[in-house]
């Protein structure tokens, strides 16, 4: 029911929204919880376990009960709490976890089960016969458990991140938060200050009080604005920091377009990742419940709740309203009803010297044990002394006191500390260095302290800044923090809840300690007390001192579970914003990208690189027609591929050739000008990281290719190499990969090609194998290397990017002319296969240069990377699974990489196992499969046959162990 | 985390990788096996606490680090680059 | 003899205009790589300052199209340098993707994809920094209260521009609904 004259929505501007697909009316400013209060819907959703109907518990967001489903389509969002999601038109609601209408839940059968369901009853319950577990009990287990619903397709609405930096970060908006903002923004700090709601205030706005003789939310306002007087602080409303990390990082979530209409590109939600020199804590305290039997009713919820609706959101939550409450401070929550005009039923006090601050009726020493009222609360049941009575009332505001909201302490491992005097968990001193604690998230619950300690909070960290401090007047407010006693929860008849997310009682609890699990972290798991979407933020204490009672320990003594981010839950979409798609990588794309997709080339994905895997000619409608016709084309005319995405890296400098000496296995010193050779890289462990030639294009002047996938690791070792190891070189390096387009032109006629672009023609004197150079393409300065890597007449002819494309069509266009053309991946593969050139397939990490029959590239004139290692003896027994061709030579043709190899006669065992094939490809110019792999032993075994099974797709073959290279032995075609 | 580089200042950890303990700097002498070899590549320090640490500047300038660092805490003590070597 | 047509890296896909932000595309008829010898700092400066009116520049600066790039590394973008004695010297003229960012809200745009503080203090103009962007190395440098110069890798302009272009569509959204 709405009340006139109070809070803080917009009678302006009326909102209409849908719960349940029935449409409602509210303001601007209203939460979904409060605006569904105006309309007196009471039941907003089902509990976890036995579906009891459940209406709003809090005001805030760490309710349990009240998790709806908000939006349409395949942007609806699960469990978002109705009390904090607010409202707007066009807003589309639902409530979770109930089969057919809510107040006719057929899952709500599940209660009368409730002696069976108890505490740790899956482990009890679904243990026979063993079979029915995958077929019987988990389906009807996952469907009736969980809460909300998910729509399994990509949400359309985005969500953003952000980065922020600041001085000063503080959490926070109530008094204390307020206070440190202005102390530290007057002392020149940059400050953020992040507030969960939508309005600055805290308490202050819920609580009716007076500050410096204004209106508590008058003084709000005026201090807001005086903070954006300073032009020093960032105020971040509908902002949660859900976590602390290393080095004063928090993670925040702002909600940016989740109260809105649907904006086109607004984002939802943005995760921040804020940075802060110094913070302060000012979350403030949640108000806690006491277990009493059916405390579960809609009606039933927190006492300051009541007061927030009442004076935040102008309704009452019920219009006879009873309290029961252990401390003073409910009792004005008692006055603030009378005001608005609403019936006080009564207020219970377990104190006996509890006393009447108003015209109200007070039962002194008195406990609600019971709850009448099938869908919504009608009456309480009272106990005083002997006497138990009835009290008619529609609402029930509980407060058992409050908790200090210091979640974000205790994020890094830091345990709270039990202060009795005021019967709550409060953080343990310096438990993040730099966070300041400030108010009620300390235990600090009057108003006067709140703002006396944001200031003193902003000082430490002002100066622990190194600034002077420059303070603002302390703003006077006249409350205390009043009296109050201690009640967790009522005996008596019926269940009483703890957990209402999860719905954990205190019986659970206590079967949990009675069957052995006391230790509050073995409750926690046995009862799943905490462990819903609400973290237990208002149940865990009160959870864990029925367990200290119940195991004769102190609640010190007993101990919290585990705090850990994030403090309010975050979708995965906002986790993860930006991520998706395209934002999931970086692409790299070669300067001949556009040409080869508009032939139609599927493209296949090398790091972060895209390489054409064919590219079809027409007529052709299987992959294995482009590619053999791809092989023949180089091995008969001449072919183009490019290979920019293999790592270029130039050095240079007086020592460029010793650090290649140190770097490569082989020599490089000696190279001369105009030279280029392969090398071999080895680890540290005498492994091998990668391969690639070198090109010595002028003295003390190198280009260096690195294999595509190893070109940023490779780049990485150089660098450590360079300044961790041989600081007393003077040599310089940077890639060149992104300055250079580079296409191999390989074939017989490729010699003939070139002569057609480059100013001045080459032949095999000017340009013998292995020669590198200068040269002009089509008037442009370029390079051009003569190596091969498909065992043809080669070269590698280089223009920087921007020419790239240009230079590629134009090469392509030319070998069609010749009778070739482009080629692709896969050829590319066939064409290394057939002269046993490696790849990382082969060099994958566990292959050492004995390994792979490069032994003879270690260099025994000097020392490099990996030399020491490379020389143990377990690295060059002959048994070691060593590189060699194999080919098919039984019924059947095919090879595939991954099968592993066995003798003949022996079982296709791990314990059998000879080794393993890396590479297969068919070869048209041999007709036949071929392919490299690791066999034990292999050089010396070259002419037998072993088996070859693939045990994933099932294929057996016959295969001869033949010579890595299978093609042209003697290199007699790259050469002439 | 934050660390701080020598050149570029206090940066996101995003911006480094690491690649172990501070002791891959001591490559040993001597172009054959032996045991100070087999220390340098197999044996590591894992202390629980403060301890020097490679890390790789690769999202940012390109330099190696030494990080000292406390394994528990996270709390960074400070860098210095590797090209200054071991103290 | 066929002429070699030359393309820039984002290739027509620049300019765009969202909100008050723009994205633009910097041509450089040549950007340099270099890095002193050991012992040449000094005389390269010098050099360098005769061709381009600036000093070699100390770390995290750019002035006069000459910007830190690393531990004694820096690249020069203006035209083709000439020859500089006492360091290596490597044309980078096709290397990179360069474009500007410019208008009120351009560093709530960068604060969506680097990851470091752009705050006046730290981040004045003339400032550089070898960062990230996204998941992507950059040089980033800021040429005026409100501009900012990105460079990207050439081969990944076309994710620099979606990247920077996402950043820019949320924050004009964000500005229209304040």
């Amino acid at each position: 029911m709405r009340l006139d004259g109070k809070g803080l929505i917009d009678r302006d501007a009326p909102v209409r929204f849908h719960f349940n697909g029935k449409a409602y009316n509210g303001f601007k400013g209203d939460t979904v919880a409060s605006a569904l209060m105006a309309n007196g819907v009471k039941l907003m959703g089902r509990s976890f376990k036995y579906h009891r109907p459940r209406g709003v518990m809090t005001a805030g967001s760490e309710e349990p009960n009240a998790l709806i489903q908000v939006g349409a389509g395949n942007a609806m969002l699960p469990n978002v709490r109705a009390t904090v999601q607010e409202i707007f038109s066009g807003l589309e609601t639902s409530s979770q976890n109930h089969i057919g209408p809510l107040d006719r839940d057929l899952l709500s059968i599940n209660g009368l089960f409730a002696p069976w369901l108890s505490a740790g009853f899956y482990y009890k319950t679904f243990m026979w016969p063993r079979a029915f577990w995958e077929k019987v009990y988990e389906p009807a287990i996952r469907r009736a458990a969980g809460l909300g619903r998910m729509t399994r397709e990509a949400s359309p609405e985005e969500s953003e991140k952000a980065y922020a930096f600041c001085d000063v970060l503080v959490i926070g908006g109530g008094p204390a938060g307020l206070m440190a903002a202005l102390t530290a923004a007057r002392s020149g700090a940059d400050v953020i200050l992040l507030e969960e709601t939508n309005a600055l205030g805290g308490r202050l706005l819920s609580d009716g009080e007076m500050i410096d003789g204004l209106p508590a939310d008058i003084w709000v306002a005026e201090t807001e604005e005086a903070l954006r007087d300073t032009g020093r602080v960032r105020i971040m409303t509908r902002t949660t920091a859900t976590g602390v990390y290393d080095g004063l990082i928090f993670a925040a979530v702002e909600r940016v377009g989740a109260h809105l209409p649907h904006t086109a590109n607004l984002p939802r939600e943005c995760f921040w990742r804020i940075r802060a020199g110094q913070a302060v804590l000012a979350t403030g305290a949640l108000e806690r419940p006491m277990a009493f039997p059916n405390n579960d009713r809609p009606g039933i919820m927190m006492a300051s709740a009541v007061r927030t609706y009442v004076n935040r959101y102008s309704v009452t939550p019920g219009e006879k309203v009873a309290l029961f409450a252990t401390n003073d401070d409910a009792h004005r929550t008692a006055l603030e009803l009378l005001e608005a005009g609403v019936d006080v039923a009564a207020v219970i006090d377990p104190r006996e010297d509890a006393t009447a601050i108003g015209d109200y009726r007070l039962h002194r020493g008195a406990e609600v044990i019971g709850s009448k009222g099938r869908q919504g609360l009608t009456e309480i049941k009272v106990r005083h002394g002997s006497n138990e009575f009835r009290i008619e009332a529609d609402c029930l505001g509980v407060s058992g006191g409050w908790n200090p909201t210091l979640h974000l302490t205790c994020h890094q491992g830091a345990r709270p500390i039990w202060n009795p005097d005021i019967a709550a968990f409060v953080p343990a001193d310096d438990a993040i260095q730099g966070l300041h604690t400030a108010g009620a998230c300390q235990g600090t619950f009057d108003t006067s302290g709140c703002l006396r300690e944001g200031i003193s909070a902003a000082e430490r960290a002002i100066k622990a800044l190194g600034k002077r401090v420059r303070k603002p007047d302390l703003p006077m407010a006249d409350d205390q923090a009043g009296g109050h006693s201690t009640l967790w929860a009522v005996e008596g008849k019926g269940r009483a809840w703890l957990d209402f997310a999860n719905d954990v009682t205190t019986k659970d609890v206590k079967q949990s300690a009675a069957e052995g699990f006391q230790s509050v972290e073995h409750m926690k798991r046995y009862t799943t007390q905490g462990m819903a979407p609400d973290q237990g933020k208002s149940s865990n204490i009160g959870a864990l001192a029925v367990l200290a009672d119940a195991t004769g320990r102190g609640i010190p003594e007993t101990g919290t579970t585990t705090y850990r981010p994030p403090f309010t839950p975050v979708a995965l979409g906002t986790m993860g914003a930006g991520a998706q798609g395209k934002g999931f990588a970086p692409e790299r794309f070669t300067t001949s990208h556009k040409a080869v997709v508009a032939r139609g080339a599927p493209m296949i994905e090398a790091g972060l690189w895209y390489r054409p895997s064919y590219i079809p000619a027409p007529g052709e409608t299987h992959w294995r027609q482009s590619c053999d016709r791809e092989v023949n084309m180089v091995r008969n005319a001449v072919g183009v591929v490019d290979v920019s995405t293999l790592g270029k890296i130039e050095i240079m400098g007086p020592d460029a050739g010793a650090f290649l000496d140190f770097l490569y296995t082989n020599l490089f010193s000696t190279l001369k000008p105009g030279r280029v050779r392969y090398g071999l890289m080895l680890r540290e462990d005498g492994h091998v990281m990668d391969d690639g030639t070198t090109a010595c294009l002028a003295e003390n002047h190198y280009v260096m290719t690195t294999t595509t996938a190893a070109a940023g690791q490779v780049m990485a070792h150089m660098e450590f190499v360079a300044q961790g190891l041989r600081p007393d070189l003077d040599v310089r390096f940077t890639s060149v990969t992104e300055q250079w387009a580079q296409f191999s032109v390989a074939g017989p006629r490729a010699r003939d090609l070139l002569n057609g672009i480059l100013d001045t023609p080459i032949d095999d004197d000017t340009f013998p194998f292995m020669q590198c150079g200068a040269a002009r393409i089509h008037g442009v300065d370029g390079r051009l290397f003569r190596i091969s890597f498909s065992g043809e007449h080669a070269y590698e002819v280089a223009v920087p990017s921007a020419y790239g494309d240009a230079l590629y069509r134009d090469l392509v266009a030319r070998a069609e002319a010749l009778g070739g053309g482009a080629y692709g991946m896969e050829a590319l593969n066939v064409l290394r296969l057939e002269k046993g050139f490696i790849t990382h397939a082969e060099i994958y990490g566990r292959a050492t240069a004995f390994d792979i029959g490069m032994q003879g590239m270690l260099s025994k004139k000097k020392d490099f990377i990996g030399k020491a290692a490379a020389t143990r003896p377990g690295l060059l027994d002959d048994d070691r699974e060593r590189l060699v061709g194999l080919k098919p030579v039984g019924p059947v043709k095919e090879l595939t990489a991954g099968a592993h190899l066995f003798e003949p006669d022996a079982d296709s065992t791990r314990v059998n196992d000879l080794g393993y094939v890396t590479s297969v490809g068919y070869s048209p110019t041999l007709g036949h499969f071929i392919g490299l792999g690791f066999l034990k032993n292999g050089p010396n075994r070259i002419g037998h046959h072993i088996k070859m099974v693939d045990h994933l797709r099932g294929v057996t073959a016959e295969v001869e162990i033949c010579d890595p290279v299978f093609f042209d032995k003697d290199g007699g075609r790259a050469r002439g | 985390m934050h660390i701080p580089c020598p050149h570029c200042g206090d940066r996101d950890q995003r911006e480094f990788s690491i690649r172990g303990h501070a002791v891959g700097l001591d490559r040993p002498e001597g172009e054959v096996w032996s045991d100070d070899w087999h220390n340098f590549i197999h044996l590591r320090e894992n202390p629980a606490g403060r301890t020097e640490e490679l890390w790789y500047h690769g999202g940012g300038c390109g330099a190696w680090l030494v990080v000292e660092r406390n394994t528990v805490t996270h709390k960074v003590y400070g860098t210095r680059l590797a090209s200054e070597g071991r103290t | 003899m066929a002429n070699l047509t030359a393309k820039t890296a984002f290739d027509g896909t620049l300019p765009i205009e969202i909100g008050a932000v723009s994205l633009t595309e910097m041509t450089h008829d040549s950007i340099t790589w270099i890095a002193p010898h050991k012992g040449q700092m000094a005389k390269v400066s010098r050099a360098l300052d005769k061709q381009v009116g600036a000093d070699f520049p100390s770390p995290n600066t750019h002035q006069n199209g000459v910007v830190w790039f690393g531990p004694e590394q820096a690249l020069v973008l203006s035209k083709g340098l000439k020859r500089i004695a006492g360091a290596a010297v490597v044309d980078q003229s096709s290397a990179w993707a360069v474009c500007a960012l410019q208008g009120a809200g351009a560093a709530d745009v960068l604060a969506r994809l680097v990851p470091i503080d752009l705050r006046d203090s730290t981040f004045a103009v003339g400032a550089a920094a070898r960062t990230l962007l996204g998941h992507m190395n950059c040089v980033l440098m800021r040429t005026g209260l409100e501009r900012y110069e990105v460079m990207a890798f050439r081969s990944m302009a076309a994710t620099c521009a979606h990247e920077i272009e996402s950043a820019m569509t949320m924050v004009a959204a964000r500005a229209e609904t304040h």
